[in-house]
This record gives structure tokens, C-alpha cells and sequence, in this order.
């Protein structure tokens, strides 16, 4: 390079470098991950969520090296909505989190949500699943990534009707979760001509017995039980309703099922059944080489919230690096701004009301015949196109969206 | 015919259920309300210790070939072991103080326990299948009964009576409960007291582990299921008397017979019932239903 230049360019370097240190607070990002380390959902979120997000660090610090660092701090919300929100708030206000992500459990991400927007900070919820968070409870600092409960309902209840399920009974857990799974499953299978019979909500958390609930669905008469519940309540309910004979007589449809789930579960009990993910370790070489880098650290296959995390950490890492700033507002337009086209989807984007569309997939349990080895799981049956699996901005309930 | 909306033989089903529930209610509350009532202990590891009985079962069967009847025998016995040393090298040293002292370092055995087992298995749960013989089961009309249910109600009472009968009617029991009352004149007597204190917490151990291995089949076998138990037959023990054999059993019944009525009519309280119904007895029967008053 010419003398000449060397000079000025330098000064110009130097400054622009300070320039940077001075946007990012303190020239540190933290990002805090909140998840349930301990209880019923710590096997679909929990360590691997951890893990997940330490990648998605890894990689961009490696790839991107940027001027800041990044930090990551966690903590076990235990499924418990007060606890998750004074945990959040203690590091907006104490340690300058600027980003808190995974948030299983969707009582715990809606409140959540409303922290970071008073504190002006972001929530990356991929733990979650309530429509809610993109509907009456938005808010322009959240994005919810992996999945909800109108494209699992969407995925899994329209196929099964259109297979031939129209009447359904649910088994629905009793919290902000289970009734939004269960609303948005009837809005669909109503809309696909099928027909709701009852439903039978149990309590959450801490319910291992599902037989006088089964009872219930057996008495209704319904072609399919549905199972709106997660995590070990759904695993146990499959296994209760084989023992009493109502599996293969009504078909059972998981609602949410992870692929932590059908391997607890084994393929002998699961097979057959229908499911939909937003993410599958197995899909195509991009899913299978980050997943094996997972696997090495974790020892188990990624989830869709996992991956989720990975995905939706290093999104906002771009973006802060983008805009060279850790201001919420700033980093926000960046990421809706930007498309997403990582291992986790190809074609993403952030809508107004916060929520990222992706394709959806379903899939079909394999038969232990079909398997070649522990987590061959699943079979796809059909791809689900970002527009169409995500509830339509004009029927959205969120105020953010302009009609 | 409908009672308040619900036809009869749905709820007869449920009742039946009730009854299913109850029974696995009562003999894991027996464990409890025995170390309790002989030893004067509140054993707060007692799901870890119905929780360890089961993965043993899973592990025997996955790593060693051991059938379920094999587990039945031999978890308990493991697991009996286990809580002969922990009477021997910790429980024994607190038998002077406070009972919260025991109550503390069973929680934290309890604690210790649940987390090993949820670094190496993770929470979502092994399965264990139903054993051969009591695969199916029965159509009785208004329910399908599944075998291994019937099961469970069969070894359930008769392990409580069995157990009853032995502390209320024999010899053996007699001297247990003159140990708990005057421990001094009884040694006197010439009868090794520590060692009959060991082998109760041993006994109470082993009961919550044989209930472990009766809901493996039930349930997918996780490091979770004693903490979710635990809360619920402590309220069966404080309502049935902490220290009547004959309470925790009965009441264990009854609450398992209620959690089933609660099911049926409004689902979403079945697990606060059991809690509504202790605040109330405690207030009416502070010593419980069977209870004597100390």
C-alpha cells in the first residue's frame, strides 16, 4: 500500500476501532441463557441448549472476529414463570445482559418478554411454543425462532384429518402451552372439517398418571386422541394408552414431540406416529455436519430448540457486529433486515410481529425394521413452506402488525 | 343414569383407577409412616429411595438379563442394603436431636441421589416393559383393565397387610414399638435395639424400592419420578397419623379413590386435592386420622 495512504488509513483504523468499543457497552456482548436445567424439559432444552449456544459463540467469534467479546451466562428457570422473570431481571439490571434466549416453558418466555422490552433488551425464544408470544403478548423486542403451536397444529392436525382422523379428544396440559396447543389444533382440524369431542386437562407440572385422563378420551369415542402436552407428560401418555388398549384402536397425534422424546420412548412404542419439527439432525448434509459437531460435545442429537439457539445466537451476533452497537432497537432492525440462511433454514425471515418463518417438516415415526441405528428416527413425509405453516399476518392478534 | 353429569360405568372406571392409584399410594406411604412411627424419622429420601428401586430394575434388566419378578426381589434388598448404611454411618448420629435434622439429611441424600442419576440418564425417561405374564388385560364392560393395574393392586394390599401384621400382631413388632417408647428398659431386656433401628430403616427403604419396581412398567423410569411422588405420600402420611401403620395405608386408599373422583369432575385440580384435604384435617385432627396424639 502507498505510503501516502498508510497514514491517514491508520488514524482512520484506529479511530473507527475506538468508534466500535464505544457502541458495544463495556466492548462486551452477554448473552444469557435461560432454560430448565433440572425438570421435565431440561432433556429437549437444558444442556444442550447450553452447549448450543457456546457453538453458535465459538463459530462467530472464529469466523467473524469481531472487536467485542462475547460472554454467556445461564441459569434454571425450573419451569417456574417468577422465577425466570427475576432471574432476567436481575442481569438486565445487574450484569448488562443484552440477550436472553432459549426460554422453554412459554409461561416463562411471556414473561420474560415483557423484561426485555421495559429494560430494552432482547428475547430469542426457541425453547417456547405459544402462539401468544407472536399474537396478544408481542412486542417488538422478542423474536420467537424454532417452532409455535399454530404450525406444529398445522403440520400434524390438518395431515391427520385429511388422513382420516375427523373426530378428536385432547389431553391437554393445564398451562399457557398446553391450551394454546389445544386452541390452535381445534381452529385447524374445525377449518379441515374434522370435529372436536372434549378435552381433558391435566395438571402441569408433576403428573405422571394419565389413565383416568386416558379413560376420558377412550369413553369419548374419538378416531384420535390428541396430546397436547410436552416432554415427559406426552411420553408417558403414549406408553399409558398402549397399556389400556387404546393405542392402536384410536390413533394417538403428538402434538409436540421431540427427538428426545421417541428416543426415550424407543421406536417399539412410538412407531407410526406423526409428528412436526422445524428441525431434523438427519435432513440434508448441512443439518448432519453441525449436527455431528453437536453430538461430539453433547453426546446426543440436537433438538429443534437447539439448534434453534445455535441459529438465533448467531443471527444476533451478525447483527450486532452489522451495526456495531448492542442497542436492542439498533440490533433488532438489523436481524429483520437480514435473511436467515444457516444449517437450520435456508430461507428465514423476522416478521413485524416478531416471529422468524422457516419451513416446517413433518414426519412419521419409523418402524424399528426402518431404523439403521439409535437416533434414525424419523421419515419425512412432506416439507411445509415458511408462508404457509405460520399463522397469516392478517389473521395475527399482535397490535405491531400494520393491517 | 348420570351422576352430576358423568354415566355411571365411566365413572366406575375412574373409581377403579382410584383404586389402582391409591393402593401404590398406601404402600409407598408404609415405608414412610414406618420409619416415622419405630424411628422417629422423616425420611425425606424415601423417593429417592422408591426412584433408585426402579432403576435398578431397568438397569438389571437392561445390562444383566434380570426379569422383572428377579427385580421385585433383589431391588429391595439393594436397596435395603443401602439404607442399612445410611442408618449406620449417618441417621444414627442425629437420633438425639431435632427431627429436622434428619429430615435435613435425608433431603440432601435425596438430592445428592436425583442429581447423579439425572448426569447419567437424563430426564426424558427409560422405558421398561410390562412383563410377558401380565401383558393384556381384562374387559370388564365399562373399562379395559389392564393386567399389570390388577397386579399392582394385589401385591400392593398384600405387602400393606402383610406389613400391618407384622408390626400390630407379632412379637417381632411388639418389641419395635417398646424400643421406640422406652429404648433403655428394652435393652435391658437384652435385645440389640441399634440393630433393630437399622433393620427398620432398612425395611422402610426397601418398601418405597419394591413400590419403585411396581411402577417401572407404569411409568417411563426417570431420576424425576420420586420428587414428584414424595410431596404426595407425605400428605397421605400427615393426614392418615404420622405414626399409624393403619392410617397411611387406609388413607393412602381414600386419597387415591378422591384424586380419581377429582378427575373425573374437574381435571386441573387433581393434584391440589390431596393438599386441600391435609390443611383441612389438619386443622380438625392436628394428630391426623389415626393418629395419637403424642
Amino acid at each position: 500500500m502507498r505510503v501516502k495512504l498508510l497514514i491517514p488509513a491508520a488514524i482512520l483504523a484506529l479511530t473507527l476501532g475506538s468508534a466500535a468499543h464505544a457502541q458495544v457497552a463495556d466492548g462486551v456482548v452477554k448473552v444469557g441463557v435461560l432454560t430448565d436445567l433440572s425438570g421435565t424439559y431440561s432433556d429437549l432444552s437444558g444442556q444442550g441448549a447450553l452447549v448450543a449456544t457456546q457453538m453458535a459463540i465459538d463459530d462467530f467469534v472464529a469466523q467473524e472476529k469481531p472487536s467485542f467479546k462475547v460472554e454467556m451466562v445461564y441459569a434454571d428457570h425450573q419451569n417456574k414463570a417468577d422465577i425466570a422473570a427475576n432471574k432476567a431481571r436481575e442481569w438486565f439490571e445487574r450484569d448488562n445482559v443484552d440477550v436472553v434466549t432459549d426460554l422453554v416453558t412459554s409461561s416463562t418466555a411471556l414473561a420474560v418478554m415483557k423484561i426485555a422490552k421495559e429494560k430494552n433488551r432482547i428475547a430469542l425464544v426457541s425453547g417456547a411454543g405459544s402462539t401468544r408470544i407472536t399474537n396478544e403478548d408481542c412486542n417488538d423486542a422478542t423474536v420467537h425462532w424454532a417452532y409455535d403451536t399454530y404450525s406444529l397444529a398445522y403440520g400434524t392436525a390438518k395431515q391427520v384429518v385429511l388422513h382420516g382422523g375427523k373426530t378428536w379428544y385432547f389431553l391437554t396440559a393445564d398451562y399457557a402451552f398446553g391450551l394454546s396447543l389445544e386452541k390452535d389444533s381445534t381452529d385447524i382440524i374445525l377449518a379441515s372439517g374434522g370435529s372436536v369431542l372434549g378435552a381433558a386437562r391435566h395438571p402441569f407440572p408433576g403428573n405422571a398418571d394419565f389413565s383416568s385422563f386416558l379413560l376420558k378420551a377412550q369413553a369419548s369415542g374419538a378416531q384420535v386422541i390428541g396430546l397436547a402436552n410436552a416432554g415427559t407428560d406426552t411420553t408417558n401418555s403414549i406408553k399409558q394408552a398402549a397399556e389400556f388398549g387404546i393405542t392402536p384402536k384410536q390413533t394417538l397425534a403428538g402434538l409436540l414431540v421431540f427427538i428426545t422424546d421417541v428416543h426415550s420412548l424407543g421406536l417399539k412404542a412410538a412407531q407410526g406416529l406423526y409428528l412436526t419439527e422445524g428441525f431434523y439432525w438427519d435432513l440434508n448434509d448441512g443439518t448432519r455436519a453441525w449436527s455431528k459437531r453437536f453430538f461430539e460435545k453433547h453426546k446426543k442429537m440436537p433438538t429443534m430448540a437447539q439448534a434453534g439457539d445455535y441459529s438465533s445466537i448467531m443471527h444476533y451476533l451478525k447483527a450486532v457486529k452489522a451495526v456495531n452497537s448492542d442497542d436492542a432497537q439498533k440490533v433488532m432492525a438489523q436481524m429483520k433486515k437480514t435473511r436467515i440462511d444457516d444449517f437450520f433454514t435456508h430461507n428465514g425471515r423476522i416478521r413485524d410481529d416478531g416471529r422468524m418463518v422457516h419451513d416446517m417438516y413433518l414426519f412419521q415415526v419409523k418402524k424399528p425394521s426402518e431404523s439403521t441405528g439409535a437416533w434414525d428416527y424419523y421419515k419425512l413425509i412432506a416439507t411445509i413452506p415458511a408462508e404457509e405453516g405460520f399463522q397469516s399476518l392478517s389473521a395475527s392478534r399482535c397490535p405491531l402488525v400494520k393491517k | 343414569m348420570t351422576i352430576f353429569g358423568v354415566p355411571l360405568p365411566a365413572l366406575f372406571g375412574q373409581l377403579l383407577l382410584g383404586l389402582v392409584n391409591g393402593s401404590f399410594y398406601a404402600v409407598l406411604s408404609l415405608g414412610l409412616a414406618i420409619i416415622f412411627g419405630l424411628l422417629n424419622v422423616i425420611n425425606f429420601a424415601h423417593g429417592a429411595q422408591f426412584m433408585i428401586g426402579a432403576f435398578i430394575a431397568w438397569i438389571g434388566l437392561t445390562e444383566f438379563g434380570m426379569n422383572y419378578w428377579a427385580a421385585l426381589i433383589v431391588s429391595p434388598l439393594l436397596v435395603g442394603v443401602l439404607g442399612v448404611l445410611i442408618e449406620r454411618l449417618m441417621l444414627r448420629r442425629l437420633y438425639q436431636m431435632d427431627h429436622l435434622y434428619g429430615l435435613l439429611l435425608t433431603f440432601g441424600l435425596a438430592l445428592i441421589a436425583e442429581g447423579v442419576f439425572r448426569n447419567y440418564y437424563g430426564v426424558s425417561g427409560e422405558s421398561y416393559e410390562v412383563p410377558e405374564q401380565l401383558q393384556g388385560g381384562v374387559n370388564l364392560g365399562f373399562m379395559f383393565m389392564p393386567l399389570y393395574r390388577a397386579w399392582v393392586v394385589v401385591a400392593a394390599l398384600t405387602v400393606c397387610v402383610a406389613a400391618w401384621f407384622a408390626i400390630e400382631r407379632t412379637r417381632l413388632g411388639a418389641t419395635l414399638r417398646a424400643a421406640t417408647q422406652r429404648q433403655d428398659l428394652v435393652q435391658a431386656l437384652g435385645i440389640n435395639v441399634p440393630v433393630l433401628m437399622t433393620l427398620t430403616y432398612a425395611t422402610g427403604a426397601a418398601l418405597a424400592a419394591f413400590a419403585g419396581v411396581l411402577s417401572a412398567p407404569m411409568v417411563q423410569v426417570n431420576p424425576l419420578m420420586g420428587s414428584h411422588l414424595i410431596i404426595v405420600v407425605f400428605a397421605v402420611v400427615v393426614i392418615g397419623g404420622m405414626g399409624s401403620i393403619l392410617g397411611s395405608i387406609v388413607t393412602g386408599v381414600g386419597l387415591g379413590l378422591v384424586e380419581a373422583l377429582t378427575k373425573v369432575y374437574y381435571g386441573q385440580a387433581s393434584s391440589v386435592v390431596i393438599f386441600l384435604i391435609m390443611a383441612i384435617v389438619l386443622l380438625v385432627r392436628p394428630a391426623g386420622l389415626f393418629g395419637r396424639t403424642a
